[in-house]
């Protein structure tokens, strides 16, 4: 395995293991804007934030509710295509250090080609890749083209998810596990309890987990991560950037928003 | 290198596959174990055919149509396969009725399906309806309006029609929308996808389910003319009733297919298999109308039903191999072909189905003497009378 999932693994094992929490802000490449993009991630750097997701704009975003929806429509009409994305991605590691997740649908990576598009995620320093639309079954070939170039594909479980294929993802999967909350789209209605849900995959499966989908306040994201190794943050995030004013407001609500859910999730860690 | 396994669930040479989000995938394998035990279960097969009899009407007629042989020609002879006379007015019950089946099996209390045209919606809603089972159509908000017959038809059964206003506002966003609810309630939902498109096992019970089209026109024709016929059309959507008809011919090498696609106009076409090429939308890897960074391109065709950018991956693999030869109709030349069967023989085609018909006039013409071309006439065209009268005042 080379560099970059390496990176990400060892990063969130030791985080895991060190008791600490990760916090992954997904952000839509270009959206609200070029420059409003790079305000967000200036923000999202600021806030302490070391891990972040960048969606990759698609026309039929199939998991994802309104918001993600709307902000990917947003970016696509304005003109964001894969090369876009990657300078994209590019710049959120080197300018700011971030590890990049890529999180996009699998026909834009088939178009552009999956070879290029590995050595183009390896050459923008991409950690790790999500591609909601390609189950266990599928994966296998580009899990390994990926990880030939450094870069950690995350396999998702859901709370349907039985407890034999969860072991069976497990053996697989690169970086962290990520488990979708609740059955639904993203950004709608919040978790319920997951105690049963995340036993189950830590039985299964050693590696850390971070739960994503619907988790819109800082209250959540502690609650979860009392469970979990990490917790997702998208529509929730993306919304204040729809409702902010200009691109500026959008990346001081961003900023403030994550710094509160980074303090709840702390202050949960300490009273736990 | 592809990425594209060709080995996996549901392949149809390459094609095919499962490529939804994880929180589907215990429900596709559900769904695929207890079609598994349908499929050899005697007392499900009498249960299908029986609805497909007393309540659909089946077998439908097949008819030779000599007024629309003389128009086209006079040399070549026509048959038509009646499935506009199914009760709702299309093939698609065809599948809702096995699939309602198979929902009750998994003990599944609603239903959710797309639809375009409205007639898959149709379909759902009045299986629904007989089964006691809660019903969501999506809808896109541009086909509500020009199939507002069928929404009419659907809120009459007691189905909730959730219009669609994202996208195109048709049958695309449509399916994305059904899937997303289908994410949501996978649980207590069964998704009755109405075309052989989608993830595996879909395609697969799609066609099967649509297969007593080509199961009684083969025999209907032999009984009536003494022979195979030369010729097979269908239109192509998504391509269930293609599907259902061809599947009763593909292994008799003599009779040729032909699958037509929508070419539209100036506004635009949905031809997948013409001028498209493979990707993943919906849950397989098929033919795609798609731009160069690989997002799907907005379809455009008068016919609601054909208007999708996607189509059925048994399609592709039958493009590939050359078995089915595909080709296009424009919206005008359907048009033309609708009123055309209208005047001529008092039957009301779809403008899907006109697609077909509009083809079989291109290959009657010209065509020897004798030669028998079979049209699979997949639907009426009731629901697009709004449409028909627009087209006649431009
Ligand atoms: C009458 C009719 N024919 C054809 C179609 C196209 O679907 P398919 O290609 O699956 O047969 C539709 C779809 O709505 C339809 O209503």
């Amino acid at each position: 395995m080379s560099e970059a999932a390496l990176r990400l693994d060892a990063f969130a094992r030791e985080r895991r293991d060190t008791g600490g929490k990760l916090l992954v802000p997904f952000l839509t490449a270009g959206y609200p804007d070029r420059e409003g993009f790079s305000l967000l991630l200036e923000a999202v750097a600021a806030s302490g934030c070391k891990v972040l997701e960048i969606g990759m704009p698609f026309s039929d975003p199939v998991a994802d509710g309104p918001v993600i929806q709307a902000a990917s429509q947003q970016a696509l009409d304005r003109g964001v295509t894969m090369r876009r994305v990657l300078a994209m991605a590019a710049e959120a590691r080197e300018r700011h250090g971030l590890q990049v997740i890529l999180m996009g649908y699998l026909n834009p990576v088939l178009k552009f080609g999956p070879e290029k598009f590995a050595a183009a995620c390896t050459e923008a320093g991409v950690s790790g890749l999500i591609v909601p639309d390609l189950p266990h079954e599928e994966s296998a070939p580009l899990r390994a083209l990926m990880a030939e170039r450094g870069v950690a594909l995350i396999e998702l479980l859901a709370p349907t998810t039985g407890t034999g294929r969860m072991a069976s993802l497990g053996r697989s999967a690169r970086g962290f596990l990520y488990l979708v909350s609740t059955t639904g789209v993203t950004g709608a209605g919040g978790p319920g309890d997951l105690t049963d849900t995340v036993a189950r995959v830590r039985a299964a499966c050693d590696q850390p987990v971070c739960v994503g989908f619907g988790i819109s306040d800082p209250g959540t994201a502690a609650r979860v991560c009392r469970l979990a190794d990490g917790a997702v943050i998208g529509s929730a995030l993306l919304r204040r950037v729809a409702e902010a004013a200009d691109p500026t407001a959008a990346a001081a609500a961003v900023k403030e928003f994550l710094t509160e859910v980074r303090a709840a999730i702390a202050a949960q860690g300490e009273s736990s | 290198m592809s990425i594209i396994a060709r080995t996996g669930p549901g392949r149809f040479g390459v094609y095919g596959g499962q490529f939804v989000p994880e929180t589907l995938m215990p429900g596709l394998s559900e769904l695929e174990r207890v079609y598994d035990e349908a499929r050899s279960d005697p007392e499900f097969q009498v249960e299908f055919h029986a609805l497909l009899k007393d309540y659909s009407g089946r077998p439908t007629p097949l008819y030779r149509a000599r007024n629309i042989e003389r128009e086209y020609g006079g040399q070549a002879v026509i048959y038509l396969k009646r499935e506009d006379l199914n009760h709702t007015g299309a093939h698609k019950i065809n599948n809702c009725l096995g699939q309602v089946l198979l929902a009750r099996r998994m003990g599944k209390m609603r239903l959710v399906a797309e639809t375009g045209a409205g007639q898959h919606g149709v379909a759902t809603a009045t299986v629904a309806a007989w089964a006691g089972l809660e019903c969501t159509v999506y809808m896109g908000e541009v086909d509500m309006e020009r199939q507002a017959p069928n929404v009419a038809r659907m809120e009459m059964m007691g189905a909730k029609v959730v219009p669609v206003l994202s996208g195109a506002r048709t049958l695309k966003d449509a399916t994305s929308e059904a899937i997303r609810d289908w994410v949501t309630n996978v649980d207590t939902t069964h998704y009755i996808i109405g075309s052989v498109v989608g993830p595996h096992p879909y395609p697969t019970i799609v066609r099967d389910f649509q297969a007593v089209i080509g199961t009684e026109a083969r025999e209907q024709i032999l009984a009536a003319a003494g022979r195979l016929p030369d010729q097979v059309v269908a239109c192509v959507g998504g391509g269930s009733n293609a599907i259902g008809i061809f599947s009763g011919f593909l292994a008799d090498d003599g009779v040729e297919l032909f699958g037509v696609e929508a070419g539209g106009s100036n506004q635009g076409h949905a031809a997948a298999l013409c001028l498209g090429e493979p990707g993943v939308l919906h849950g397989s890897y098929s033919y795609l109308m798609q731009d160069d960074d690989g997002q799907v391109l907005p379809a455009h065709s008068i016919a609601a039903g054909l208007d999708y950018p996607g189509v059925g991956p048994e399609h592709s693999h039958l493009k590939d191999t050359g078995r089915v030869r595909y080709d296009t109709v424009t919206d005008a030349e359907a048009l033309a072909a609708c009123a055309d069967l209208a005047r001529r023989e008092g039957i009301i085609p779809a403008l899907e189905s006109s697609h077909a018909l509009a083809f079989a006039r291109k290959l009657a013409s010209g065509a020897p003497a004798g030669r028998i071309i079979l049209v699979n006439l997949s639907g009426r065209g009731d629901k697009d009378m709004s449409s028909l009268e627009g087209a006649a005042h431009e």
